[in-house]
């Protein structure tokens, strides 16, 4: 190989991507993997431009720093809330990039054969590498370039999709072209068809076809999804951006694109599961769209929800010992985690033991409170998973849940008929009491009723999240 | 249709079912309203007010009682009353239909609904037209107010210049409606509250209150107050002894007992004994709740206040409500009020008398000609306190067992799963003319997909969004393969890998700084 040194940066590059990821068990060690990362980065593209990439290497530098002064800007700019849309319009990214990427593979293979046959010399390190094949090796390289495509079309329009869905520009309803998913398969089953026509063809026209339905599955499938399950949905993305890197790795013959891409997949793929398990429900079920059918009638719910004002809420956490938190897509929608912050800070200084309480699916992205929390200085410690804190409610005196719905519905537990019965929620409910800082009274994404809504111990706190806090925050020294 | 509420004729009775306020409301669902002449002023609301409030006045009760379709008072109805009743009038009033068949009878010969306002079930939903419970506010509340008037000394502790003073030491027994709202009224005056109950799943309210449960010290399955629809039942011979013996333990010590024990459709218990009583320090006083069914203390007199030969008070009163009847007229108003709302679904001012509503149908005790006292028991559970599910306690035997299980099915699983990735690996070797060099790229797929699997499950959950990122920028490596080929081919082929360089550059850049960001915001405290 006449780029052994290359080879051996990429061996470098892929440790130290890989020690980047391990390194994110811990806040501490997060800090440091992150450099990691960044480092293996340089790394990777420096030993790939003065090797194999050495044609217009100044052109590539120049573009690679306009790009990254757009993501500078961004980086800075963006707020904590927006975070999902941001993560959703960087996959798209790479996406779009990956389907680039493979054409250009496909265009250098057809250089490269018109060269074979008459008998000229090529440029370029990639159309070196391609002139050596055999048939049978170009055979693999395109269906491995046709599955870089196809996975990155799917994530450019999904993620354009879900960036539009997240950021408020796209309803977040699920929406269902009529046929429904009859329409992705068909899209799917002429993927298929384009692809063994372009295998033995060698056209461009069936490679076209297949992008095209491509796009229409990403398109399609993310539209059908609704806002709750984007946790899910933005995993996936992350999960099939890797996909494609790796199966473009595969065509170009280049391993680190293939350890990365499969890292990056298979995390994607760990957190789908993760979140699909949050939600009890399978992760066909998930990408199909809506939820399973009710076994049967629902409860129904007994009581009425009752009011109470921010005097209400004031004395109550006054008289607490201890208080838990229960953020969810709400308190970012109303951007009220400063709010939620500086009561927290309140109420620590009266020594009173105050803790948060997060569901796995809270937000519209994984993690997503946590962040928020985080940019608010909530410091972490007092942060904790489902598990760590559902044994304690019965010993809490007050829960605040805010701008949370279906992780707090007890019907998950009681109901059997219920949709999302099963589903592993916070049981707040066992709390001495309850407030629920909400809009209105109406239901959570999911249409379902919340029997936690009229419990005895619970006190409906209506109002948006942070002009309610704020009238609270008055009334808390 | 019409709504009218004579005039109280017990005599005594203060209360009226009808406030001007409320009669606004009644209209807003349709109802014209009537009051007979006179009916508000005991309760303090004058016949102008109801005038204002565009209620109609009408002289005599017998004009009232003819010209309305729905009669709304307070007290259970007496002969004559009864006889103004007739075919689809509808009665929305306290019935005491327990003790009250000939009233029953009457109402049924006439063809009228009864509506009792005491059978209102004692559900969540049906809370805001309980009557028993808005009275026994009342009454526990003024109960406390009586006691401290008969009561010569201060209920909060004070230490002032001329000497100190002890606090009061209250006790309550029966944490129902009355008690809460007579421990609530008896704290906030500063003494020191005791309260007893049958039920031990009341504590924890009583506590909340501010005041101290008394334990007894005996074991028996605790009765549960949710199968008898929330309230007290008979108890057993011992656990009477062992609370009286508490009682008496304590009586010297108390300086007012306030019993407010009563058993639906039964005498009131005796829980405060003679010796008990004499027990107590002259001065002290003593409030019957229970007078009317007979009294907690069976030197209580029904609507009297007596002095004991040791100076002790007791209180009798049966009227505390009627006392206040201004509060309560309009809290029980608000009742009726509530009750009108659920009749009246449509709000078109006509009855919908639907005997499937739980609500409506325990409180019905004649319809249409027919008695339907006692109600079927309601459809949904009342109250408080399941039943705890008991939570068998596994022996360590058990537990390695179940432990040897997990791990056996669990090595079962990832064997099977390993046998089948391997076999699926292999099968992808021993396909024919299958090229090394893929083989190369295949290995070292396989094997960072591994790496990936086992790295990323250690990933802290609150960090998944930083992790998201970081994957996002990390799969900007696409720009590897931009930059190989930028070098190679067309003019398309250079304008596509220089779009690809330039998205990725925005990804890695905007990938990491943002990671960066966000992970710098995490702070211990």
């Amino acid at each position: 190989m006449e780029n052994t040194f290359t080879m051996a940066a990429y061996v470098v590059a892929g440790v130290l991507f890989i020690l980047s990821l391990g390194g994110l068990s811990g806040q501490e060690s997060a800090k440091r993997a992150v450099w990691y990362g960044i480092v293996g980065m340089a790394i990777a593209v420096f030993a790939t431009l003065v090797g194999p990439g050495s044609g217009l290497w100044l052109l590539s530098l120049m573009l690679i720093g306009a790009g990254g002064t757009i993501g500078y800007f961004v980086a800075q700019r963006v707020q904590m809330t927006e975070m999902p849309q941001l993560v959703a319009a960087m996959h798209s990214l790479v996406g779009l990039a990956a389907v680039f990427v493979g054409f250009n593979a496909e265009m250098t293979i057809n250089l490269v054969e018109a060269a074979k046959a008459a008998g000229d010399a090529v440029d370029g390190t990639f159309a070196k590498l391609v002139y050596k094949k055999e048939p049978i090796e170009i055979g693999i390289l395109k269906i491995e370039l046709a599955l870089g495509i196809w996975i990155g079309a799917v994530t450019f329009t999904g993620s354009v999709i879900a960036y539009g869905k997240l950021a408020g520009k796209v309803t977040s309803a699920a929406k269902k072209l009529p046929g429904g998913h009859i329409l992705n398969a068909a899209a799917a089953g002429l993927s298929l068809l384009c692809l063994i026509w372009y295998l033995n063809s060698g056209a461009m026209l069936p490679l076209l076809i297949l992008t095209a339905a491509a796009l229409f599955i990403g398109y399609h499938l993310i539209m059908g999804i609704g806002g709750a399950d984007m946790p899910v949905v933005v995993s996936m993305l992350n999960s099939y951006s890797g996909w494609a890197a790796a199966a473009i790795g595969f065509s170009l013959g280049n391993d680190l694109l293939i350890v990365v891409g499969a890292l990056v997949g298979s995390s994607g793929a760990i957190l789908s599961y993760i979140m699909c398990k949050a939600m009890n429900r399978s992760f066909v079920s998930v990408i199909l769209g809506g939820f399973g059918d009710a076994k049967g009638p629902a409860m129904e719910v007994e009581g009425e929800q009752v009011a109470i004002d921010a005097d209400g809420v004031a004395t109550a956490l006054e008289e607490a010992d201890s208080v838990v938190i229960i953020p969810g897509y709400g308190m970012a929608v109303a951007q009220a985690q400063q709010n939620v912050a500086e009561l927290t800070r309140r109420l620590r200084a009266k020594g009173k033991e105050v803790r948060f309480a997060i569901h796995p699916v809270a937000g519209r992205l994984p993690g997503h409170m946590n962040v928020l929390l985080a940019e608010a200085k909530v410091p972490y410690d007092i942060v904790l998973e489902m598990d760590e804190i559902n044994d304690d409610f019965p010993e809490t005196d007050v829960a605040i849940v805010i701008g949370s719905n279906d992780i707090v519905n007890p019907a998950a537990q009681e109901d059997p008929n219920s949709p999302i019965a099963g589903m592993p929620v916070l049981e707040c409910w066992k709390a001495k009491q309850v407030f629920v800082s909400k809009r209105g009274q109406g239901t959570g994404y999911s249409g379902i009723e919340n029997p936690l809504f009229y419990k005895e111990n619970t006190r409906m706190f209506y109002g948006d999240a942070k002009a309610s806090l704020d009238t609270l925050l008055t009334l808390i020294s | 249709m019409k709504i009218g509420t004579p005039k109280e004729i017990f005599s005594g009775e203060a209360r009226v079912a009808m406030t001007p306020d409320s009669a606004k409301q009644l209209q807003k669902l349709g109802y014209e309203c009537a009051i007979e002449k006179g009916a508000g002023v005991a309760a303090g609301f004058a016949d102008a007010d109801y005038e204002a409030a565009g209620v109609e006045i009408i002289k005599t009760p017998a004009s009232l009682w003819k010209g309305v379709d729905i009669v709304a008072k307070v007290r259970q109805p007496d002969e004559t009353e009864l006889k103004r009743l007739t075919k689809g009038k509808t009665l929305i009033s306290f019935f005491n239909p327990g003790a009250n068949e000939d009233g029953m009878e009457a109402a049924k010969a006439k063809g009228a609904n009864v509506i009792a306002m005491e059978m209102v079930p004692r559900i969540s939903r049906a809370q805001k037209m309980d009557a028993l419970s808005s009275m026994a506010n009342i009454a526990g509340y003024r109960a406390v107010i009586e006691a401290g008037n008969n009561y010569g000394r201060f209920f909060t502790g004070q230490i002032t210049a001329a000497g100190k003073v002890p606090p009061a030491k209250v006790l309550v027994v029966g944490a129902g409606v009355a008690g809460l709202a007579a421990i609530g009224t008896s704290t906030s005056l500063g003494a020191i509250t005791y309260a007893f109950d049958v039920r031990p799943e009341v504590a924890e309210q009583v506590e909340s209150m501010g005041a101290e449960f008394v334990y007894l010290d005996f074991e028996e399955e605790g009765t549960d107050g949710a199968s008898t629809g929330g309230y007290a039942s008979v108890q057993s011979e011992e656990f009477r002894n062992a609370q009286l013996a508490k009682f008496r333990e304590i009586a010297p010590d108390i300086d007012i007992v306030i019993t407010t024990a009563l058993i639906p459709n039964r005498e009131a218990p005796e829980l405060w004994t003679k010796d008990m009583v004499e027990a107590m320090k002259p001065g002290s006083v003593i409030v019957d709740l229970a007078a009317e069914k007979g009294g907690n203390c069976k030197l209580t007199v029904a609507d009297e206040k007596i002095v004991t030969e040791n100076g002790v008070t007791i209180i009798g009163y049966t009227d505390f409500p009627s006392r206040m009847a201004a509060q309560s007229s309009s809290l029980y108003a608000t009742n009726i009020r509530h009750m009108m709302t659920d009749l009246t679904p449509e709000k078109d001012g006509q009855i919908n008398h639907d005997m499937e509503d739980d609500v409506i149908r325990g409180a019905t005790v004649t319809f249409e000609g027919e008695i339907t006292f006692p109600p079927p028991p309601p459809k949904v559970a009342a109250i408080a306190a399941q039943p705890k599910a008991e939570v068998k306690e596994l022996t360590p035997e058990e537990k390695k067992a179940e432990e040897a299980a997990a791990f056996k099915a669990q090595t079962k699983q990832q064997v099977t799963l390993l046998a089948i990735g391997a076999a699926l690996i292999m099968g992808v070797g021993l396909i024919p003319n299958m090229p090394a060099s893929f083989m190369q790229h295949f290995i070292v797929f396989v094997l960072s997909v591994f790496i990936g699997f086992q790295v990323i499950w250690n990933v802290a959950h609150s960090l998944h969004t930083p992790l998201m990122a970081v994957t996002n920028a990390i799969s900007s490596i696409i720009i590897l393969g931009a930059l190989i080929q930028i070098g190679s081919g067309g003019f398309l082929v250079i304008l596509l890998a220089a779009l690809s360089v330039f998205m990725a550059g925005i990804n890695i850049f905007g990938g990491f700084l943002v990671t960066r960001r966000m992970l710098a915001m995490f702070q211990k405290s």
